[in-house]
């Protein structure tokens, strides 16, 4: 299935959501609150087959943060990006590690990293970092003593 | 009193005098011997760790490969033990939940043992000096470096270059006090 194609697939099964133009793989932006039943109906629609999820991460753009997955099929080889913006004080997003069991540790690293609470995780606890550390990949961050900043 | 390493022109040190002065024997005939002897083989057996944080790690495994193959300089063998390790070449970036590893690491090495920094990370935290919370700012404020090794990473030449200036520091040593750096050479004569 090519992009075109994709694309029209994809807004049949979440009208709401908005396709940024220009991106070399095929982009959707979903709500939050829309996202984990999007997920389940992207793995299990089988013309589509989402069966892999290849990352999972966030980006910080000072005013708010950005979810990234990328998503592939292992039958179909197509791939998309889903995106899906969050408020950065009290960022929450549902988890999708009941969807793609790999994601149980990406979302612990991304909470590790950006402070990203994702509800009704199994084990959502810091990866690498101690509990009461700061989240250094925010723009915000600061650690006096460890850092030397320029 | 020739410090000699066969096969690299002697001249080719005469502008680093540093290291004469860790020549701690000091001219005694039979302690002297008896340091040259023990030496040579110190010097020519010196067997590194399997540790290679980064992309120095690379670089260290193409000097150990046949092309330039620091076998030759009796670097023979990488030892998965530390017990076994005479040298732990610290190649990549360390961080500081890497720092207490590496410090267990060298703790159980048996003396005499040696550190190599190799590469800006290991000597300085190298790109990552500037706005990183993870990176230790040089190795060696975790544990006492006998060589650094500069470059980023550094050829395979530099690191046996390395290498053969940690052999002359070793051939200077005296046989009771290996690896010692901290007490001063008048303090090392208890034969």
């Amino acid at each position: 299935m090519d992009n075109i194609m994709l694309k029209q697939h994809l807004e049949s099964l979440i009208p709401d959501a908005t396709f940024p133009e220009n991106k070399q793989i095929l982009e959707i932006l979903v709500s939050p609150d829309k996202l984990h039943g999007f997920c389940r109906e992207l793995k299990s629609a089988s013309a589509l087959a989402f069966d892999y999820l290849i990352s999972v991460t966030a980006v910080d753009w000072n005013d708010h943060l950005m979810m990234v997955y990328h998503l592939t099929s292992s039958r179909f080889h197509h791939l998309i990006v889903i995106k899906t913006r969050l408020e950065s004080n009290d960022p929450e997003v549902s988890t999708v590690s009941d969807i793609w069991k790999t994601a149980e540790y990406h979302e612990r690293e991304v909470f590790d990293l950006f402070g990203i609470r994702f509800l009704n995780h199994p084990d959502l606890r810091r990866l690498f970092l101690e509990d009461e550390y700061g989240f250094p990949l925010r723009k915000n961050f600061s650690d006096e003593s460890r850092m030397i900043v320029r | 009193m020739g410090i000699k390493i066969k096969s690299m022109k002697y001249e080719d040190f005469k502008d680093n005098e540093t290291l004469e002065l860790l020549n701690k024997s000091g001219g005694n005939v039979l302690v002297s011997t008896i340091d040259n002897i023990i030496n040579w083989g110190r010097s020519n057996s010196i067997w590194p760790l399997t540790f290679a944080t980064s992309c120095c790690g690379i670089e260290m495994m193409a000097t150990g490969a046949p092309r330039h193959d620091f076998a030759r300089f009796g670097v023979e063998v990488y030892r998965a033990s530390p017990r076994q390790a005479d040298v732990i070449v610290v190649a990549g970036t360390i961080v500081h939940k890497m720092a207490p590893v590496l410090k267990r690491l060298y703790d159980q090495m048996p003396d005499p043992k040696y550190v190599i920094a190799m590469g800006a990370c290991a000597i300085s935290g190298g790109p990552f000096y500037y706005n990183s919370y993870s990176v230790v700012r040089g190795v060696d404020q975790v544990i006492p470096v006998d060589v650094y090794v500069p470059g980023c990473p550094p050829r395979p030449e530099a690191l046996l270059y390395g290498i053969i200036q940690l052999q002359r520091k070793i051939k200077g040593e005296h046989y009771q006090t290996p690896g010692n750096r901290n007490s001063e050479p008048s303090d090392q004569q208890t034969l």
